[in-house]
């Protein structure tokens, strides 16, 4: 595989309110964060992640091309998923040989709607999401039978905000408290915040990536698998196509310092440190992760982010950034950089 | 360029207005059988899926692909999801075609859908962010001042995209998998129907179809089937949409993305050296303009071509032997199916709309406000 690194990454100092910020006026300052973090004004690829539904209207992603410029015409493309993939899909592209760069970012505002309701239209549309099983409590379905210890659940929940509080693009949420269900076994604050925000993120390979900065974060294995949809298809307590990821990008290769997990709800750190097989001493969400800031479509682009920027600015020398999709960690994605 | 990439299976479905007997993953699932059984083999040897369709308020699934990785065989692979507007159905198949010529993976299957009568997509079509203006029009109306523009510079006279209308119509008589098959179809006939948006007339659209379409992608070495049709060239341009001074007519991110196609292909002078095109025409006006736009004819000189026949089955460039967008357009897999026709037509393999001798054909996909483009050139020759 070619060599390619991440050298750049921004994020909005994202609200937990309607701030009154449209998407293109969300993902302008990563944008020129990056651009000037690189000095690069045009890229050979640009993809971007983001989700019609979280809108309300269609075509989320044609408005965040005006916020881009996009002129002359630019070599882009969008997935309807996690920005996570698009890195995928620009990761992908460089691989080809012909271009050194690429541009990479994912945008949501979740405040507008109810995010609760508008992920169970992610469900099967014949047999599922007619039950009106929403996302919070196919979760706790899941939290349900990987049977989580409460203890151990809110120490999750208490480190998490603690870490988010210190980071200035999270959430500064209180420490957890109250005994209340939001739907049993989970309470409001296993459940990641309502969160708006974006994200950026520049690929570079080879020499191209060792001149635009001093550390690059050089992407050692990316791999990601989908599993079956319905829930009665999966052991929920386990997720296989994390571990399946996890061997593909070959995390057991090495000491991961550093892991950033995309979990929305405290259980599912658990059950990814599980697939993952992380040591004890792997540095979990030292960014706060998703239960400290949440922009759905944007949140696992900033795990792979985050853990990119513990390489580029020194302070680790091999991390991980993990994605998911799809309801109860349906879909995963791995990624593995080192200094 | 990267690795040498061919189509070694083509699946469609028959497209038409309701296809109340599948699912949407059934649907999907038909055209994906399809494709596997042409390019002989089976689920077990596919090693990433890659799935394509336009807003997913088409059909109001969010995400769908989660849904669809059970009737796809994706558990336990990878499967990505590509939305790029019209042009999906193309963006599909050059995000697979790149797993392949990346060296990421060795045979990618990619499947685009639409499955129109679940919803209204002119609805969705019409509904838009609260910060822009909705015209309320679908995308006729949204396309309908640009083709009058194109008129006026062109002065091309108001026949020719009757002329389109019936051509690619007749030729939807000869593939079987075609939606709309109107026998006798005439000029005088589309004439006859209701002006929708001056001066498209009801017979100058597409319709609203359920299908979808699948292909399986392979690595130069791991060739499977009979005979493959050989990637030459892929390139993705795009565009802001609300850019001052955007040529809407004819477009920059077009030229610009045909020539790279052309460049990676070696095509100096795309009217000779293409036998063949699939060119995404939902207006039957869009032909000439496309023709301008892809370096077939000069500007304001493309509506010529169409009216000498030269775009014809037995013209010597056919546009859209299938009958193209006009005559099938299932929206997220419309695109999918122009380069997945390109293919057969390489292939020898498409049936009654063969154009014989076909070497060099070319897969074209347009979106938004004509603003994101696909395209592939694909070859019967190994490159």
């Amino acid at each position: 595989m070619r060599e390619v690194a991440v050298v750049a990454f921004a994020q909005t100092r994202h609200s937990a309110t309607d701030e009154g910020r449209c998407d293109p006026e969300l993902i302008l300052p990563p944008l020129e964060e990056v651009r000037e973090k690189t000095g690069l004004r045009t890229f050979g690829f640009t993809c971007s992640g983001s989700c019609d539904y979280l809108a309300g209207a269609p075509f989320s992603f044609v408005s965040a091309l005006d916020a881009l410029g996009a002129w002359p015409p630019i070599s882009e493309s969008h997935v309807e998923m996690d920005a996570a993939w698009a890195l995928y899909e620009a990761w992908v592209r460089l691989q080809h040989g012909d271009v050194d760069s690429a541009l990479v970012y994912g945008f949501g505002k979740s405040s507008p709607g109810d995010l609760r309701e508008i992920m169970t239209l992610q469900l099967d549309p014949y047999y599922l999401a007619p039950l009106g099983l929403d996302q919070v409590s196919s979760a706790a379905l899941q939290a349900s039978a990987a049977g989580a210890d409460r203890a151990e659940l809110d120490e999750i929940v208490r480190r998490s905000r603690a870490a988010g509080r210190a980071n200035p693009y999270a959430l500064d949420l209180p420490d957890p408290q109250g005994d209340a269900y939001e739907v049993e076994p989970l309470r409001p604050y296993d459940i990641a915040p309502i969160t708006d925000g974006a994200a950026a993120v520049v690929l570079a390979a080879g020499d191209l990536a060792r001149e635009l900065c001093e550390n690059p974060a050089w992407i050692t294995g990316i791999a990601h698998r989908i599993e079956p949809h319905y829930l009665g298809m999966r052991d929920l307590a386990r997720s296989t196509s994390a571990a399946e990821a996890a061997r593909a990008a070959g995390v057991d290769k090495g000491h991961v310092d550093v892991a950033e997990l995309h979990a929305q709800f405290s259980h599912e750190e658990l059950i990814l440190r599980r697939a993952l097989e992380l040591p004890g001493n792997t540095a979990v969400n030292p960014s706060g992760g998703p239960l400290a800031a949440n922009p759905v479509m944007a949140t696992g682009l900033i795990r792979i982010g985050e853990a990119a920027r513990r390489i580029l600015d020194g302070a680790a020398s091999r991390t991980l950034g993990h994605a998911s999709s799809g309801p109860c960690l349906q879909h995963n994605l791995v990624t593995v950089m080192e200094a | 360029m990267g690795n040498p990439c061919a189509v070694v299976g083509v699946g469609q479905t028959h497209y038409t207005t309701r296809r109340r007997d599948v699912s949407i993953a059934g649907l999907v699932r038909e055209a994906a059988l399809r494709a596997l059984q042409d390019a002989d083999l089976t689920w077990k040897d596919i090693d990433a899926v890659v799935i394509g369709k336009a807003p997913d308020l088409f059909e109001g699934v969010m995400m769908p692909e989660a849904y669809l990785a059970d009737a796809l065989g994706a558990a336990g692979k990878p499967m990505m999801r590509v939305h790029t507007a019209g042009s999906v159905g193309g963006s599909t198949a050059l995000v697979g075609a790149s797993l392949i010529q990346g060296g990421v993976h060795d045979r990618v299957l990619v499947v685009a859908f639409e499955k129109q009568s679940e919803s209204n997509a002119t609805w969705a079509l019409s509904t838009h962010l609260p910060f822009s203006a909705s015209l309320v029009v679908g995308a006729g109306g949204y396309f309908a001042p640009h083709i009058r523009e194109y008129m006026r510079r062109s002065g091309a006279p108001a026949h020719i995209g009757h002329l389109v209308a019936v051509k690619d119509r007749r030729n939807a008589l000869k593939n079987p998998y075609a939606h709309l098959r109107i026998p006798g179809i005439d000029q005088k006939m589309v004439e006859s129907t209701p002006m929708l948006w001056e001066p498209i007339r009801y017979l100058d659209t597409c319709p609203s179809s359920d299908g979808a379409c699948a292909m399986v992608l392979s690595a130069g070495d791991k060739v499977t089937g009979t005979t493959p049709a050989w990637v030459l060239g892929t390139a993705m341009r795009s565009e802001p949409i609300f850019r001052a001074g955007r040529d809407t007519v004819n477009p920059q991110g077009g030229k610009d993305c045909a020539a790279d196609v052309y460049r990676q292909a070696g095509i100096t002078d795309p009217r000779r050296e293409i036998d063949v095109a699939e060119v995404y025409v939902p207006f039957s006006w869009y032909e000439p303009m496309w023709l301008e736009n892809l370096g077939f004819a000069a500007e304001g000189e493309g509506w010529k071509l169409t009216e000498s026949g030269a775009t014809a089955l037995d013209g010597d460039i056919p546009w859209n032997a299938s009958g193209g967008v006009l005559s099938s357009n299932p929206i997220g897999a419309s695109g999918l199916i122009r380069f997945a026709e390109a293919a057969l037509q390489v292939r020898g393999m498409a049936g009654e709309h063969q154009v014989d001798g076909a070497r060099r054909a070319l897969g074209h996909a347009y979106g938004g406000g004509a603003q994101f483009f696909a395209m592939w050139m694909v070859g019967s020759d190994r490159p």
